[in-house]
């Protein structure tokens, strides 16, 4: 037994919760003898960080394992309790019309298996830094997040038995092209060293980012009527605002240690931004093209959480010497224009999706011009039109061949010249022969950096050329190939249920059979 | 700069190099001021084919439900190779042409920009 643990024995039995934090971080940590601590610990000094003093890292919540596992407990009765309540009023019929489910066909598979793999990085983390109370902190928020993605699974999987394309969410992560998007953001992280793992995820996603993914999802299934999702957002938000909190103490701690960590973290925040805020494309489309309630625009959330929150915080840490993340401006240039963008992109291929698209009812088209005065009737609303017109005519657009992705962000080089909305913004670089391309000067910069890392991404436009997206056993040269359908057949899509237009989905006409409702009510745009 | 990483001379594999696409390289395409189609598009070429099939047969193909795809008169379209101008030989191959393994081929239909000229 060692000394403090001799003393815990000795003393009174009730102990203060900073009292128990402290045994459990400093108490219980030991130095390898029998092993180099750096044998032990091989993975967080190749980064260049360099930390001289681990007991200066805190965690502002102190939590130990016992009340963690109190906490969490009472957490799950209460979420369980009203997930089976919802079950037997047939929830999932009271949300505000038909389109709405399709944000959780793109949470469930998107971010749900998305908390999955941080979770997979957060016990990495743990595994690979040295410092006891850093290690706990990462394993507390690696089991965090394995919660978080089980909860959403277990609420989501009610919506399952009514409605399609949310059967396999785990095998179509790993597999369908817009899926790469959140699967290759965590990769890159998980894969770069503990340190760079959570300044992106701690700091950059869940500290800068985190408001403009929970708080359009969560509220936007409030004011939908979706009150399942609204219940594991809850349980999952007081997790979040530690993860938060604990994202800010890690950039500080990291700042305070040395000073030739900065110039290291400035490029991550610089880096991470610029992914985090890719990666939330799908938010913005979310909220204003998909939630048929609409809780307020893409543009008015990034003002809110990023320009004026933000902006905020990097004042603040502007005393370490550190600045606003690079890029951020073309951000600024591209909030009137990122949703109309993206949901373009997914009209153009949602026959290779597992959630349907549609055009926006007219009076929501109203809401968007009122939201963007400057861009929507000019750029959106003429080609929305056209599209519906097309598909009232039996010819609804769909875009037959494979787009150029981004070779960072994996995106379809959807995207706009940061000072053109009417000019696709094309980027390339040149790297031992090959050609390489990207969206932004943002993803093109991060690859420039790193290009070791992003030749090898596993782009899926490629992989499908490549003939490695067909189910063992398929002959692509048999005569009557076709590869889309072969393509649906190994992402694990049942063709006409799952994918295509909105309107002319089983979902549609299953929703007005069932509840006698129209399936594009949306009363409140 | 280069990957930061444990082991020093870290390299990994080219996921996307030439060999691996069965003879063929890709071909990306755009159509400038024509964003009803959101994206560049990507197809796989023979090095070899002709040139004139991309004017003839395949953007045709590749963009027939623009209206303004009918309208396109081939002789006064203007050619972007990798971002720059070119004239292209129509008695040539793509490779002739200097296409690569990845290039971008834009074009401009100058008098069609898009559905009332609103680059859609």
């Amino acid at each position: 037994m060692n000394t403090v643990a001799t003393a815990v024995s000795a003393r009174a039995k009730k102990l203060s919760q900073r009292r128990k934090y402290e045994l459990l971080t400093r108490g219980l940590g030991w130095d390898t003898t029998y092993q180099p601590m750096d044998k032990a610990f091989p993975f967080d000094t190749f980064e260049g960080i360099k930390i001289h003093d681990w007991d200066k890292w805190e965690d502002p919540f102190r939590l130990t394992m016992d009340a963690y596992w109190k906490y969490q407990g009472e957490k799950e009765r209460k979420l369980y309790a009203i997930i089976d309540a919802f079950q037997q009023n047939n929830g999932q019929f009271n949300v505000s019309d038909a389109r709405y489910i399709n944000t959780l066909k793109l949470f469930l598979t998107g971010i749900s298996m998305a908390e999955y793999a941080s979770h997979h990085g957060f016990a990495l983390a743990g595994r690979n830094l040295r410092g006891v109370s850093a290690r706990i902190a990462c394993q507390m928020q690696a089991i965090d997040e394995l919660r978080h993605a089980q909860t959403q699974v277990h609420t989501i999987s009610q919506y399952n038995k009514f409605f399609n394309g949310m059967h396999n969410p785990a095998y179509m992560h790993d597999r369908v092209w817009y899926l790469s998007v959140p699967k290759s953001y965590f990769e890159d992280a998980m894969t770069a060293g503990p340190f760079e793992y959570i300044t992106a995820i701690s700091f950059s996603f869940e500290y800068v980012l985190t408001n403009l993914l929970f708080m359009p999802f969560m509220s936007g299934a409030a004011f939908n009527g979706d009150m399942a999702t609204v219940t594991f957002g809850f349980s999952a938000q007081s997790d979040e605002s530690r993860h938060m909190t604990l994202g800010l103490e890690v950039v500080k701690f990291l700042l305070e240690q040395d000073p030739g960590n900065v110039p290291i973290v400035q490029k991550w925040l610089d880096k991470w931004f610029w992914r985090g805020y890719r990666l939330l494309t799908l938010v913005a489309m979310m909220m204003d093209y998909m939630l048929p309630r609409r809780v307020m625009s893409w543009a008015e959330g990034w003002e809110e959480y990023f320009e004026k929150n933000g902006g905020a915080l990097f004042n603040d840490l502007a005393r370490y010497g550190i600045r606003m993340p690079k890029y951020h401006d073309v951000a600024r240039k591209e909030k009137t224009r990122l949703s109309h963008e993206a949901w373009g992109i997914f009209y153009n291929y949602t026959h290779a999706a597992n959630f349907h698209t549609w055009v926006p009812e007219p009076k929501e088209m109203d809401w968007l011009s009122q939201k963007y005065p400057d861009t929507f009737d000019k750029l959106y609303r003429p080609r929305l039109e056209y599209w519906r017109e097309q598909q009232k005519a039996g010819k609804r657009f769909y875009n037959k061949t494979l787009p150029l992705l981004c070779q960072v962000c994996q995106i379809p080089m959807g995207f706009t010249e940061p000072d053109d909305p009417t000019k696709i913004c094309y980027r390339e670089t040149e790297y031992k022969g090959d050609k390489y391309h990207f969206c932004s000067d943002g993803c093109k910069d991060i690859f420039n950096d790193e290009p070791e890392k992003y030749v090898r991404s596993w782009l899926p436009v490629h992989q499908i050329y490549q003939g490695n997206c067909f189910r063992p056993g398929t002959d692509p040269t048999a005569p009557g190939f076709e590869p889309l359908k072969e393509v649906l057949q190994y992402y694990g899509f049942h063709d006409g249920m799952d994918n295509g237009e909105f309107l002319d989905s089983p979902d549609r006409y299953n929703w007005e059979k069932w509840t006698s409702k129209s399936a594009v009510a949306g009363d409140r745009p | 700069m280069s990957v930061v990483a444990k082991e020093p001379g870290y390299t990994s594999e080219v996921r996307d190099r030439v060999e691996n696409f069965h003879g063929q390289q890709l071909l990306y395409i755009g159509w400038d001021n024509h964003l009803m189609y959101s994206n560049p598009l990507c197809i796989p070429v023979a090095p070899d084919m002709p040139f004139s099939m991309l004017p003839t047969k395949i953007l045709p193909d590749l963009y027939d439900l623009h209206p303004d795809m009918a309208k396109v008169d081939w002789k006064k379209v203007e050619w972007l190779r990798d971002g720059k101008s070119f004239t292209p030989d129509m008695n040539e191959s793509v490779a002739g042409n200097g296409f690569g393994h990845k290039s971008v081929l834009r074009f401009a239909t100058p008098g069609l920009n898009g559905l009332d000229g609103r680059c859609i």
